[in-house]
């Protein structure tokens, strides 16, 4: 089966989706990255969805549960590159993505992780 | 009003979802819908793909292409032979889950359409029609 590839850049994991992701393949995401935060001792993830040119509610569900596994994994997870498009369709289908930092590009991402590391209670 | 167009698509399998938001896409970008309301479709279709492969088992969509006037609309309707939806209001209020999603299913496809009906008997299936207009 296909996986989405989960990159390791410093104390951070970098994934970026650019397929259109059928269930199982969001599914495995989830699994995987939960294995290599705790695998890599990761701090952060990075999630660019800037190709993915809808988001229902099952990988909206698949984005909220990874950033809630991560937190208990000690790890911060921000997604960034959501498509004016793609955020109008959430808000009206009803996801709000409670509990999900986002930013607006990768750069932003990577500084709003870094500034969580810098800040966090450890 | 006028059906100018019309096409099929069978939903058997997980890749078959991506293929109908695929379509959805395509279609409505040819009838000249924006943006924004070429992905409140592609989001409504996945979640009624879905509906129909995880509790129809499997079914079909019918695209049609209308023409009512000036108006232009893309009408999907999804029907599979599934068990059915015992109580469809209850089916469609947000939070209602049974379980694989977050309760946004059906209720949030309603929102993101102007027409939206279901019928759904015990044991003979769902039909879920709808259309949204440019």
């Amino acid at each position: 089966m296909d996986r989405i590839p989960i990159l390791k850049m410093g104390a951070f994991l970098l994934v970026t989706i650019q397929v259109d992701m059928h269930d199982r393949l969001a599914m495995a995401l989830q699994d995987d990255l939960s294995n290599k935060i705790v695998e890599t001792g990761a701090r952060g993830v990075l999630i660019d969805i800037s190709s993915l040119e809808m988001v229902d509610s099952f990988i909206g569900r698949m984005i909220a549960n990874i950033a809630s596994v991560a937190r208990v994994l000690d790890a911060e997870t921000v997604v960034v590159g959501m498509r004016p498009a793609v955020a109008i369709t959430l808000v009206e289908l009803g996801l709000s993505l409670h509990g999900v930092r986002t930013a607006l590009d990768v750069e932003r991402g990577m500084e709003l992780l870094e500034t969580a590391l810098a800040d966090g209670p450890r | 009003m006028v059906v100018v167009r019309r096409a099929a698509l069978e939903i058997r399998r997980e890749e078959d979802m991506v293929r109908v938001r695929r379509s959805v896409r395509q279609w409505a970008d040819e009838l000249g819908f924006g943006l924004v309301d070429q992905t409140k479709l592609v989001t409504a279709a996945s979640e009624l793909s879905r509906n129909a492969l995880v509790h129809g088992g499997g079914g079909t969509v019918v695209f049609e292409a209308l023409e009512d006037g000036p108006r232009r609309g893309l009408r999907l309707t999804f029907t599979d032979e599934g068990p059915g939806i015992p109580d469809v209001e209850l089916a469609l209020s947000d939070g209602y889950t049974t379980g694989s999603g977050l309760g946004f299913g059906l209720g949030g496809a309603k929102r993101l359409v102007n027409e939206f009906s279901i019928e759904s008997r015990r044991g003979a299936g769902t039909r879920v029609v709808m259309t949204r207009w440019k």
